[in-house]
């Protein structure tokens, strides 16, 4: 039996029949990323000694007769994730030495239940990017053509799945980072409403926009996990309270009546002909299960990304200003005093990507120049969100391509930043307007790379985006596929 | 050009960034084209509309001011770079 060739669902199946133990499991994926990390690049840190210790107390408590949905299940996380005890680096060079002094609260919820965290997962740096090429730790490269990106910010979330190091992963999503690279790497990713998961020990980027979430091989699995992490959390206060629902209670109910919408600016000129084909066909899918498909507009659609990366780097020059050398980190110090510690400490610790978001931030945010670019972004983005909430007025949820091509090459679009923004036109939407997606695969391309769906919901109704890929991916035969290396 | 050398300059000293003159060179021409690229924003009317700082409408998130337990001096210190065993050390600020 190959035991990471399961689902969260089988494999608590056998755990709780001790046809296997998490022991046994978590040895099954520590060997897979053994032989397998040297070509893919996932993992920036392997807790092996940490990972048995924690199968070994779950199997006591499965043995014991009280188990979580969780207990057992071998699990990686998004290196963005404080996690205590363990490195946690951010993909950043200035955050090389840093140990997490406490969890996360997305961390403590899975280790509440029993969950074995096996390792820290490459990503760019402070998950600023969309090809995982900015990270310290170097480039993830794409299970399905190690010539290719994986997607960013979370590549090492979408690609150990994809190579089959990991069942389900945690990663986050600011622009896209979630559910970009789940669609390059053929993986189910899910981005939940903002406030629905906490954001508490997470190291933040653009925390407006910030959003932690599941991703996983098949729809029920990131159901599973996101109803794990999902919640209230007082140490957050931009988290909200309102009831988690038990997300597979609904899973099966199908589309039959649903009405989907297809924003119009998505279906763009410039769109992949392989991308195109096969979001038609999942358009006819859908239509075979039932659901309505209505022509919507988001008029705004084409404002998204300007606006998105001035909201984004302002916010993430003032987060970033904590890394100065004092408190954590590697500093650098010169004898220039206390500001040039700073500086060099700065100059030295952060890579090319992030200095030049900090630079846009720092300029967006500075005297003269604030009405001009932020306050006209936070307007704009009141455009781009009053779109949405109009287009749910009409139809249940909307239906897009998650990019608008499959996995590019590594090192095609690094000299030029605005291209490789451009990449996530279709996500960054979303997260201007707050709202939930999910991204799963759809087809292959000409060249078998994985192409992703997206599924678009109204605010707190993942039930409803989980249900509806749930129908697709139980039609259809494109996802759960691991790559064989 | 949107920005010129000299405000790239301006700007890295505020974001605390010692950049080598290469970097300034390359980022001048990468700001431009992006700031280029953003000046679309000024095509909308935007005349009365209220900005977006969030997208969930949120009241203040006020709690009871009770003491609870923290996360301690050693903890807080185990990555800094030099301490005395209770305070963070920094460079010299006042000669």
């Amino acid at each position: 039996m190959q035991l990471n060739d399961l689902t969260i669902s089988q494999l608590r199946e056998k755990l709780a029949s001790g046809e296997t133990t998490s022991v046994e499991l978590t040895k099954a994926f520590l060997a897979r990323i053994a032989a397998t990390n040297d070509k893919v690049n996932s993992f920036i840190t392997v807790c092996e000694a940490e990972a048995l210790a924690a199968a070994a107390e779950a199997d006591q408590r499965i043995a014991a007769g009280n188990a979580a949905p969780m207990t057992g299940i071998p699990l990686a996380v998004k290196d963005i994730f404080n996690t205590l005890d363990v490195r946690t680096t951010c993909g950043s060079k200035i955050l090389d030495n840093y140990v997490s002094p406490y969890d996360a609260t997305a961390i403590a919820k899975l280790r509440e239940q029993g969950a074995v965290i096996i390792g820290k997962l490459n990503m760019d740096e402070f998950a600023m990017g969309s090809s995982n090429e900015n990270s310290a730790a170097g480039p993830v490269k794409n299970p399905w053509d190690l010539e290719r990106v994986p997607g960013g910010s979370s590549g090492g979330s979408a690609a150990a799945i994809a190579a089959g190091q990991a069942l389900a992963t945690l990663g986050t999503d600011t622009g896209g980072s979630i559910r970009q690279p789940a669609s390059h790497c053929g993986v189910v990713g899910l981005k939940p409403t903002y406030g629905r998961v906490s954001r508490y020990g997470v190291i933040a980027y653009a925390s407006s926009l910030d959003q932690v979430g599941p991703l996983a091989r098949n729809v029920e699995d990131c159901a599973t996990l996101l109803g794990a992490v999902a919640g209230y959390d007082p140490m957050d206060s931009t988290s909200v309270d309102t009831p988690v629902p038990d997300y597979l209670a609904t899973l099966k109910d199908g589309v039959k009546g649903k009405k989907i919408g297809l924003p119009k600016e998505y279906f763009i000129d410039g769109l992949d002909a392989d991308v195109k084909k096969a979001v038609d066909a999942a358009i006819a899918t859908y239509k075979g299960l039932g659901a309505e498909i209505v022509e919507v507009s988001l008029p705004h659609t084409d404002y998204a990304v300007a606006c998105y990366y001035l909201i984004a780097t302002a916010e993430a020059s003032s987060n970033l200003a904590r890394y100065d050398g004092v408190r954590y980190g590697v500093r650098k110090d010169e004898g220039e005093g206390l500001i040039g510690m700073y500086s060099q400490t700065r100059a030295a610790g952060f890579g090319d990507e992030v200095k030049r978001r900090i630079m846009l931030g720092t300029y967006a945010l500075s005297s003269g120049y604030y009405d001009a670019y932020y306050l006209k972004a936070q307007k704009v983005r009141t455009l781009i969100r009053q779109d949405f909430l109009d287009a749910f007025e009409k139809v249940d949820l909307l239906l897009t391509p998650v990019a608008p091509t499959p996995a590019f090459k590594i090192g095609e679009k690094t000299d030029d930043p605005l291209q490789m923004y451009l990449s996530d036109i279709f996500t960054i939407p979303l997260n201007l307007a707050g709202l939930c997606g999910i991204s799963l695969p759809c087809g292959n391309s000409s060249e078998g790379l994985p192409i992703g769906l997206q599924l678009l919901g109204k605010p707190f109704a993942e039930a409803e985006i989980l249900q509806a890929a749930w129908a697709f991916e139980n039609t259809t035969d494109f996802g759960g596929k691991l790559a064989s290396l | 050009m949107k920005i010129s050398r000299e405000e790239v300059e301006h700007v890295a000293r505020l974001a605390r960034l010692a950049l080598q003159p290469e970097e300034l060179e390359a980022m001048t021409g990468q700001m431009d084209a992006i700031l280029g690229y953003v000046d679309k924003l000024n095509e909308l009317d935007t005349e009365g509309i209220e900005p977006t700082a969030h997208a969930v409408p949120m009241e203040n998130a006020f709690r009871a001011d009770e003491v609870k337990p923290s996360i301690g001096i050693e903890r807080a210190q185990q990555n800094a770079p030099a301490t005395d065993g209770s305070c963070f050390k920094v460079p010299k600020v006042i000669e």
